[in-house]
């Protein structure tokens, strides 16, 4: 295993040299092939503004969704197809990089952007663009209809009145589930207070979806009167129209970034370095905030239509590597615990 | 040839000569041998040794050394420090590729706030421990003060073992899914059947008006992907359904919904079979039990059900294997009730667990193959029953019994035509249930998850490919089986590896191709992604009918043509292209428009296998439902049934064109 690494390495250094000898310096249009989990509406966007400033890397987009693209990357992992990694959530980067699939590599102008979103290696090996915030998608006619208050907590959704009326997304096969049930577990307590939580959170679920989008969007429909997702998913459903209230629960909530890294062993290394350069830029970080709230660079966002005001504040101290260390762990003890509701009678 | 051998055993063993042309033909079926094992065999292989390559902690690599203040104490390593304090017992440590340990738990006394230190390092390169989130995979020592050191996890090292099905064994949310697949495959199964028979029984026994059109109608559930149904469910019966109440308060997320749209995909399964099983009765025995008296009553349970019951136990196996594989319908309305082909999924995608991915597929192929052997046994002793002398059972006008068919057919037409006419309603209304004016926003799939228009083309790419490539693989094959002389051996591995796939589940096919083809060392690595590896998956998941198609298709053809072109010196290629094919033509376009037809709708196989480029309808639908995008996913979905529906007429039309054409030598 390890020799062949060794010469599949040395042998693509070898030729990155040989190109760069080759054509020296000169504007060569390069294919960049980038995953990313970023919406489908966007990507189009992302490429025409950085295009403007690079006109000669073109963007190969592989786009999936979190958990699909992270399966991916590790399925390649010793083959690996994509040169960067554009827009995937950082506990999944973390994931790879104790694989040793990343790149360290400190981008120029790193020191501008909040420590938050950077790793926190010597070189980082990863650099923040947004975050995307747990929120609570409430439908306020399918309230009413069954004489539902607004919760203004977590521990709000306890009350009896709400057994049957939530969804959540399951931790097993979502991010965004599984930033919920992280957040928890660092409010109310990693080793008791957060399963307690959860137990009798539990007992109201009305059931768990595989997708974190997809609570927010049953809330939208109807389906449901409160779904467990993401605030940007609230807001652009409350964009089309549907009758949700966006409510940010009192003591905190989870969140995760979307990040950019270099995969290591990639042939065009100098190539991904300037898109991971331009991706920490104002520029960059101004076209983040269309959709999101929440951006690396301090200052630079403005008010996103439809989001909660006070979201910022009710950010958690997320701690990364707890959650990523304990992933695993804390899936297993949620699988064992949740994870048969239909048999629990 | 037995028979002689043991009656004469001095005389020496008479082997029919093998030509020029057989040899050619046995070359054809080994290139078309290996190109099943390739596709089918290599990768199950594959599949089977990942689900036996497991992960654990070894201690026994990481060495310890404490200073509480009074000097470096001797190294120790875990493996003796937990013998020590008996921490972890042996199960403790299995885990998975992303399985990490802290090293403080080797510590009962241990706080971070004392002054102690600590060294941690590897005996042997091959493990790795985390520092946060640095990775360290060296054998040096490192130092740590006590706050550090409660950053430091280990991490799990390959191995191979049972290990992983013994978690799968001990882990109830993961196990119990086998009895909740069986339950409903069962309770699925039962309705089916039951339905399936009384429609076909009404089609078969009665003479009531509008046979065609019913026939047509039970055939609508083939066109659609297996998850439409669930889509329409959610529309009727969920919490903003339109007929909810009929279901008095019970949840359609679940058992209910789960067996509901399986009846509703499997019922034109079900009742091919048991037509046919019908229509080979014989008249003579029914003429019989009229001449003994016997009551209309008497004479279903003697005659008819004993007649049908090979189809009805072929249908019933047919129509487990189809529920119990399938994979897009609970997915979309199973709500929290697991079953085995969603946990692939699950441990797959959402978990990145490829190793119990694959052991579940271990544990989904036992019902599978043993589902599949049973209808194997039976369907030969179908044919065993068919003789040469039986007359064709002609139904007798009946009015109240007719009328009674009618009006059961109509019923299950309704059904049917029902969950399709949902699903278009939901398609068109702007913003279930606070919006229902009319809009096409629903077709915008550019703005959606699931590649957009660009799938919906795919598909079309995917479906015709497969049809050319696959009849072109299974005719030629299945005429190379059928009229090749000798190379007994051959032929019987060729047959066993032509009827495997029936029994492979799609979810499993496409796990195993990613084990196989995505492997850097493969030389085919190069299809992985493309929509080339689509097209083999697909071909290879749906061959074993497209094949029994065409064999029964040339088993009409007399074997004398073979011999009548050889004496006439003519090469089988032209025989071949001049005769069987034009002869076969109907078959050849029933298997094209078959394989079509699964390439459309299939979404089992491919779900692991597609990529950015080549995303495909079916998949769409799934994940735009996935996302919460319903309305759209079933824009999509009845995309796919339009398209479908168009395939077949084209294939209705060329058919009778060609029929003309070249089978008019049958009416003569």
């Amino acid at each position: 295993m390890l020799p062949r690494f060794i010469r599949k390495s040395s042998l693509l250094a070898c030729t990155a040299a040989v190109s760069m000898l080759a054509f020296g310096q000169a504007a060569q249009a390069v294919d960049l092939t980038v995953y990313t989990a970023v919406e489908a509406e966007d990507l189009a966007r992302y490429a025409e503004t950085f295009n403007k400033d690079h006109p000669d890397i073109n963007i190969k987009w592989v786009r999936d969704s979190t958990g699909i693209v992270t399966a991916k990357l590790l399925a390649e992992k010793n083959n690996p197809q994509a040169d960067v990694v554009w827009g995937l959530a950082a506990t999944s980067l973390l994931l790879l990089k104790s694989e040793g699939m990343l790149e360290p590599y400190k981008p120029k102008g790193v020191e501008k952007l909040d420590k938050k979103f950077v790793d926190k290696g010597a070189v980082p090996t990863w650099v923040g663009m947004d975050a995307w915030v747990a929120s609570i998608c409430y439908n306020t006619v399918e309230a009413a209809k069954h004489n539902l208050e607004p919760p203004k907590t977590w521990r709000d959704l306890l009350k009896p009145m709400y057994k049957g009326h939530l969804i959540m997304p399951n931790p097993n096969s979502s991010g965004t589930g599984f930033l919920d049930v992280s957040s928890w577990l660092q409010m109310f307590g990693k080793e008791k207070g957060g399963w307690e939580f959860m137990d009798r959170l539990h007992k109201n679920i009305a059931r768990y979806t595989h997708s974190g989008s997809k609570p927010c969007k049953l809330a939208a429909a109807g389906e449901i009167p409160i779904g467990i997702s993401f605030a940007f998913r609230g807001a652009k459903s409350k964009a089309k129209g549907a009758p949700l209230e966006i409510i940010v629960p009192e003591e905190g909530v989870g969140w995760d970034m979307e990040a950019t890294a270099i995969i290591a062993g990639t042939s065009k290394l100098e190539a991904a370095q300037t898109l991971v350069d331009w991706s920490i830029t104002r520029t960059a970080n101004e076209m983040y905030n269309t959709g999101y709230a929440v951006v690396a660079m301090p200052g630079v966002a403005k008010p996103v239509e439809h989001f909660p005001p006070n979201l910022l504040d009710k950010m958690i101290k997320n701690d990364f590597e707890f959650a990523a260390n304990n992933r695993k762990a804390i899936l297993a003890k949620w699988l064992e615990r949740y994870d048969s509701k239909s048999e629990a009678k | 040839m037995t028979e002689l051998a043991d009656t004469a055993p001095a005389a020496p063993l008479i082997k029919p000569k093998t030509s020029k042309d057989d040899r050619i033909m046995v070359g054809f079926i080994l290139v078309i041998c290996l190109y099943l094992l390739i596709t089918l065999a290599f990768p199950l292989y594959a599949m089977l040794s990942k689900s036996f390559s497991t992960y654990a902690f070894d201690l026994t690599n990481f060495e310890f050394q404490v200073n509480a203040g009074d000097g470096w104490s001797e190294p120790f390593s875990a493996a003796e420090q937990n013998d020590k304090i008996q921490k972890f017992k042996p199960k403790d440590l299995v885990t998975s590729s992303d399985g990490r340990l802290a090293t403080t738990e080797f510590f009962p006394d241990f706080s971070f706030r004392s002054p102690t230190l600590y060294r941690l390092r590897q005996v042997r390169g091959d493990t790795s421990f985390l520092f946060g989130t640095e990775r360290v995979d060296d054998t040096e020592w490192h130092e740590y003060s006590s706050n550090d050191f409660r950053r430091i996890v280990i991490r799990a090292s390959g191995d191979t073992g049972l290990d992983n099905f013994r978690t799968y064994f001990s882990t109830p949310a993961l196990f119990r899914s086998i009895e909740n697949s069986l339950f409903i495959s069962f309770l699925s199964t039962i309705i089916t059947v039951s339905l399936a028979f009384g429609f076909a029984y009404a089609l078969n026994r009665s003479t009531m008006r509008f046979k065609g059109l019913f026939k047509l109608v039970a055939m609508i559930p083939i066109l659609v992907p297996s998850l439409l149904p669930g889509i329409a469910l959610v529309y009727l019966f969920g919490n903003q359904g339109m007929i909810k109440g009929l279901l008095f308060g019970e949840s359609i997320y679940g058992p209910i919904g789960i067996v509901i749209g399986s009846v509703f995909f499997t019922f034109p399964h079900a009742l091919i079979i048991i037509t046919t099983a019908l229509a080979i009765s014989d008249s003579r025995l029914y003429e019989a039990a009229t001449a003994l008296r016997a009551s209309r009553w008497r004479t279903f349970w003697t005659v008819t059900i004993p007649g049908a019951r090979y189809g009805l136990i072929s249908a019933a196996f047919v129509v487990f294997n189809l529920v119990i594989t399938d994979f897009g319908l609970p997915k979309v309305i199973g709500g929290q009730y697991n079953m085995l082909a969603v946990d692939i999924y699950k441990q797959v995608i959402g978990q990145q667990n490829f190793e119990m991915g694959a052991v579940v597929s271990v544990v989904l192929l036992i019902p599978a193959l043993l589902a599949f052997g049973v209808d194997r046994y039976v369907q030969k002793k179908q044919v065993a029953q068919l003789s040469a002398r039986s007359v064709p059972y002609v139904p007798k006008p009946h009015r109240q019994f007719d009328r009674i068919c009618l009006a059961y057919c109509s019923l299950v037409a309704v059904f049917i035509v029902g969950l399709i006419a949902v699903c278009q309603y939901a398609a068109l209304i702007k913003f279930w249930p606070y919006n229902l004016s009319l809009s096409l926003d629903n077709y915008n799939f550019e703005v959606m998850d699931g590649g957009g228009w660009d799938s919906y083309t795919n598909s079309i790419q995917l479906g015709l490919y497969t049809a050319l490539i696959g009849t072109v693989v299974v005719f030629v094959g299945a005429y190379m089986v059928e009229k090749v002389n000798g190379f007994f051996t051959t032929r019987s591995a060729f047959q066993f590896l032509a009827m495997m796939p029936m029994a492979i589940p799609g979810m499993v096919l496409g796990l195993a191709y990613i084990f196989f083809f995505n492997n850097p060392d493969n030389p085919l690595n190069a299809i992985y992604g493309t929509l080339a590896i689509m097209v083999i998956c697909t071909v290879t998941h749906f061959y074993t009918v497209s094949h029994l198609t065409a064999v029964t298709a040339l088993k009409q053809m007399d074997r004398e043509f073979e011999a009548v072109a050889a004496s006439l010196k003519q090469p089988f290629q032209r025989l071949f292209a001049r005769v069987t094919v034009p002869v076969c033509l109907p078959s050849i376009l029933d298997i094209s428009i078959y394989l079509f037809v699964n390439a459309m709708t299939t979404v089992s196989a491919v779900i692991f296998l597609y990529s950015p480029d080549t995303t495909l309808a079916s998949v769409a639908v799934l994940n735009m439902d996935d996302a919460g995008d319903i309305a759209p996913a079933a824009a999509m979905g009845m995309m796919i049934f339009y398209t479908n529906v168009g395939a077949r007429l084209i294939h209705q039309f060329v058919s009778r064109k060609l029929v003309r054409t070249t089978q008019a030598w049958r009416g003569g």
